[in-house]
């Protein structure tokens, strides 16, 4: 996947890109559905979101990064903006960098996000099945803790510490990549 | 600047945020202060990582059956985003994010907009989207003032723009973020030269 996301920034390649939707496009359909999007509207927003990843991937410099949170997170706020009518609070990386002192910002280079990529990779694939379950309703299904509590009948305590751990061992497993 | 910052967002909370699943005035304020603080910024995309890697292992089978067709793609890259109009004027003590949606400086709120609220505590309120619960709201404390705000109905996270406050729990400096939840009980108190104006939020 990684891959692909710098071949389409590098080579403005429609193969990848292909390959990349045709992954994706069903995947973030899902996601829309999840979020009570028809068909149609699921479809739509699945487009506009590998649209928006090959266009700022045209406007990126390849020294400077790989746009792999990309997929996420332009989904995550089409579906805040366009499904849940929301002010949409989380701003793209690219973004966000403006408003950080320099000094400050981590390197962010492909290599580097692909070694971080791959590491939570590893970490998702061990994690604890009632602490991916949390995690899951978070991120997938857009679940604030409360609901989340409430679906599985927990105390809201035992979700943010579930939520806590999961992101404890992604944290630990980066630790050396700071 | 940031490197100052030593009060943040609970893991749960940040975490939250990056999935897109926080309440919205939840997410103004974290927002806020993601805008301010380098560790937290970094964190955020870790948790992004997080995101994508779900939603690239989500089942083929939960979708919908019909195969999509692949837009074709615009030759020119369009410029997207970009500053947003009336980001010239942002004083540097509001977040960015906050600035940028209400249209404030910190310096430049109107003075009758702040409203009073009993003594030596004023609050600005921030629309929120319709149908949202919560509040969002700037406030005002006179220095060596007690923040009158209280009972946790629920999750409440306090953002310091201005001067600084303290607590049981030690003292919260511009850009410091107190989390807190409905079992926390604790009397705040303005400093005593600086007051404090601070972004408060509750879902």
């Amino acid at each position: 996947m990684l891959d692909l996301l710098s071949r389409i920034a590098t080579e403005r390649s429609d193969d990848a890109f292909r390959r990349l939707f045709e992954h994706f496009a069903p995947r973030i359909a899902g996601y829309m559905m999840r979020h009570g999007a028809d068909a149609a509207t699921a479809e739509e927003l699945a487009q506009e979101t590998l649209l928006t990843v090959w266009c700022k991937a045209g406007l990126y410099s390849p020294d400077k990064g790989t746009p792999v949170t990309w997929i996420f997170t332009i989904a995550r706020n089409l579906r805040i903006n366009s499904l849940r009518k929301e002010v949409c609070w989380q701003q793209l990386s690219n973004e966000q960098a403006e408003a950080i002192p320099a000094e400050d910002e981590t390197p962010d280079n492909a290599t580097f996000v692909r070694q971080r990529q791959t590491r939570v990779q590893a970490v998702l694939a061990t994690l604890p099945a009632d602490q991916r379950e949390v995690i899951t309703l978070a991120f997938i299904d857009g679940l604030p803790q409360r609901d989340i509590a409430e679906r599985l009948s927990l105390p809201l305590g035992t979700v943010k510490s579930r939520m806590r751990l999961a992101y404890q061992k992604v944290r630990d497993a980066l630790k050396d990549l700071k | 600047m940031s490197s100052m910052i030593s009060r943040h967002p609970h893991d749960a909370t940040l975490m939250s945020f990056a999935a897109g699943s926080l309440p919205e005035p939840l997410a103004a304020s974290v927002s806020a202060h993601v805008s301010m603080c380098a560790r937290c910024h970094d964190e955020m995309r870790d948790m992004e990582l997080i995101g994508t890697e779900l939603l690239r292992e989500l089942p083929a089978t939960s979708v919908c059956e019909r195969k999509m067709e692949v837009p074709n793609r615009p030759t020119e890259a369009p410029s997207l985003g970009g500053r947003l109009p009336g980001s010239g004027r942002i004083a540097d003590r509001l977040p960015a994010p906050i600035a940028r949606k209400y249209g404030l400086a910190s310096d430049g709120i109107p003075w009758r907009a702040w409203k009073r609220y009993g003594t030596g505590f004023w609050y600005h309120r921030l629309a929120l989207s319709p149908g949202v619960k919560g509040d969002l709201r700037l406030v005002k404390v006179a220095p060596g003032c007690k923040m009158p705000w209280h009972g946790h109905g629920g999750a409440e996270l306090t953002l310091v723009l201005e001067g600084a406050y303290a607590d049981e729990s030690g003292e919260f400096r511009r850009g410091d973020m107190q989390d807190v939840d409905e079992e926390t009980e604790h009397e705040p108190v303005a400093d005593k030269e600086l007051g404090c104006i601070c972004l408060f939020a509750t879902d």
